[in-house]
């Protein structure tokens, strides 16, 4: 389990650059085998927060708890110990360049001072894990990026560690590697029990692996939970900011630039519907349709699955004007769902 | 050319190699580790000691400001005391190894530097100690630069070893001033020209082979 308790970090003045308060009042538990995304904007603190669990950082004050130890307490040799039981993957998955995939995973065992022939059955037992048993003599100019990252975690998981830390680590990864960068994430956390600490700048690596979130801003955390909670009932503006690039609430080009606000007689309302929690965008065009007699047409509509729940919004066009748009928001009203109008068109 | 002229030439030719090796392998041994020093103790760094750096850097400055040919003569009374005498080969290789120190101490700070400040985090994560950086992360992903370096420092060796024939250093350099030049004989001259270009070609060809095979930065075959 990982523990920060009353977290702050500053970062002092140096040759005429302001002090920079990055973490504040940072105070939040990591359950011991989940795994938690921490999210936020660049320079949102995400990166200082990590680098506290493994001691790459200090709090200026405050203390951070891993396995029942005070890690920001811990100096030199103690320090290099407990760091051993933390590992840590990249966004530029920092290989050494002059080592083969094997000799990088071989590395933290070397530092730790295992025998050599341990080292050999460990780092294969690692390749094989990680899916690439076949790369071990590869250097990492010859693999791809997503191979790189496999080298990167085997690396990170080699000493057994119980935390993993990402920071970053798909960031420099295409969606399809990504995706199978996250599952093999989902796979470690699953069959190791290893807690995964995740930060990112991207709502879909959080909605995709995650089961916890911290929302981060300015060195603050403004929100934090289960995902399918923060995700269908998001606070904060910085979490909606996040939330709407997942389900996408701008509106057609074409149809934001026909928008008028005066109501028109004919044409239609338009009407955006949030959809928040189990089944809830499933029926509703049919009901509009079929309780009010409207023949609604869907104009742009995006629904995603996130912890389970269904979040996503709705843009739906209703003919016969103002009254007939009216009737709508009150018939959606009464059955608790969200919805706004955006105006008309013709 | 006479026998007699091209046994020179061979004897000076052993001992140009003789004063250049022994000077880059002691100017290694001791700019090696103080090149990891300055690139790894400004503020915030592995061995962090500000302080000493910035003196140490003065100390480096100062020494490769100096002339080489005012350092050899200025150190004699040192040179007596490391080698027993201010004359002769042996007696060159300290002003070549105190001028080649310095130099080397900056290339190997350069070739550090170039290693991603990313991997030294990266290593520090999972609980290196700041010598296994050193020997671990930092020299074995600089060699291709270092062997650069050295390659770089054998050759400006070869150009210094040509002045300590002013302190009876001997050596090719040597040669040519006083059979070239003092006695003109510019066949002389020539074959001493040729064989330094000769010298200077092998190493650096010998030194970028090596670089090469040990730089897994690049796809090779």
């Amino acid at each position: 389990m990982v523990r920060f308790e009353d977290i702050s970090k500053v970062y002092p003045a140096y040759r005429g650059k302001p002090g920079v308060n990055a973490l504040q009042g940072i105070d939040f538990a990591i359950p011991r085998g989940s795994i938690t995304g921490v999210i936020g904007r660049s320079g949102a603190g995400k990166s200082s927060l990590v680098r506290l669990i493994n001691g790459l950082e200090k709090p200026t004050t405050g203390r951070v708890i891993v396995d029942g130890r005070d890690i920001s307490a811990l100096a030199g040799h103690e320090l290099r110990l407990a760091q051993r039981s933390i590992g840590m993957i990249f966004q530029h998955f920092n290989l050494l360049s002059s080592r083969t995939a094997a000799a990088n995973i071989a590395l933290p065992l070397e530092i730790a001072g295992w025998p050599k022939a341990e080292i050999r059955g460990r780092v294969a037992e690692l390749l094989a894990l990680v899916g690439i048993a076949d790369k071990h003599d590869r250097y990492p100019s010859e693999l791809s990026g997503g191979q790189k990252q496999r080298v990167g975690i085997a690396r990170a998981l080699a000493t057994r560690p119980s935390v993993l830390l990402s920071d970053e680590a798909t960031s420099a990864l295409d969606p399809q590697t990504t995706r199978a960068i996250l599952d093999l994430l989902a796979n470690i956390n699953r069959e190791l029990g290893v807690t995964i600490v995740l930060i990112t700048h991207e709502m879909s690596v959080v909605r995709q692996l995650a089961k916890e979130v911290v929302v981060l801003d300015s060195g603050r955390v403004v929100e934090k939970g289960h995902v399918a909670d923060i995700f269908t009932h998001p606070k904060h503006p910085i979490t909606q900011s996040f939330l709407a690039e997942v389900i996408g609430d701008s509106l057609p080009v074409s149809l934001a630039s026909r928008l008028v606000q005066e109501p028109l007689a004919s044409g239609h309302a338009v009407i955006r519907v949030q959809v928040r929690g189990a089944g809830a965008g499933n029926t509703l065009v049919a009901r509009l349709a079929r309780e009010l007699g409207l023949d609604v047409s869907l104009l742009s509509a995006r629904i995603d699955e996130i912890g389970g729940q269904h979040v996503g919004s709705l843009t739906l066009g209703i003919p016969g004007g103002e009254s007939a748009a009216t009737r709508a928001l009150a018939f959606l009203s009464q059955h608790q769902i969200s919805a706004e109008r955006l105006g008309y068109v013709a | 050319m006479s026998p007699e002229l091209i046994n020179l030439i061979i004897q000076a030719t052993g001992e140009s190699l003789f004063m250049v090796s022994i000077a880059a392998l002691l100017g290694t041994a001791f700019g090696l580790p103080i090149g990891v020093f300055l690139a790894t103790s400004r503020k915030g760094e592995l061995f962090a000691a500000p302080a000493v750096n910035a003196m140490l850097g003065i100390v480096v400055n100062a020494t490769r400001s100096t002339p080489f040919i005012i350092l050899v003569v200025a150190i004699i009374p040192f040179t007596r005391l490391v080698a027993g005498t201010s004359i002769g080969s042996t007696a060159a290789i300290v002003p070549l190894t105190i001028a080649s120190t310095p130099f080397i101490a900056r290339l190997v700070e350069a070739a550090i530097r170039e290693v991603d400040a990313g991997l030294i985090e990266t290593a520090s994560s999972f609980g290196a100690s700041p010598l296994q950086i050193v020997f671990k992360v930092l020299i074995p992903e600089a060699l291709p630069g270092l062997l650069l370096a050295l390659t770089l420092a054998v050759v400006s060796l070869l150009g210094y070893s040509a002045m300590v024939g002013a302190v009876g250093g001997g050596g090719l350099g040597d040669l040519g001033i006083r059979y070239g030049y003092q006695r003109f004989m510019p066949e002389m001259m020539l074959a001493v020209v040729v064989v330094l270009i000769a010298l200077v070609q092998l190493v650096q060809s010998a030194g970028d082979y090596l670089a090469r095979r040990v730089n897994r930065r690049l796809r090779h075959r």
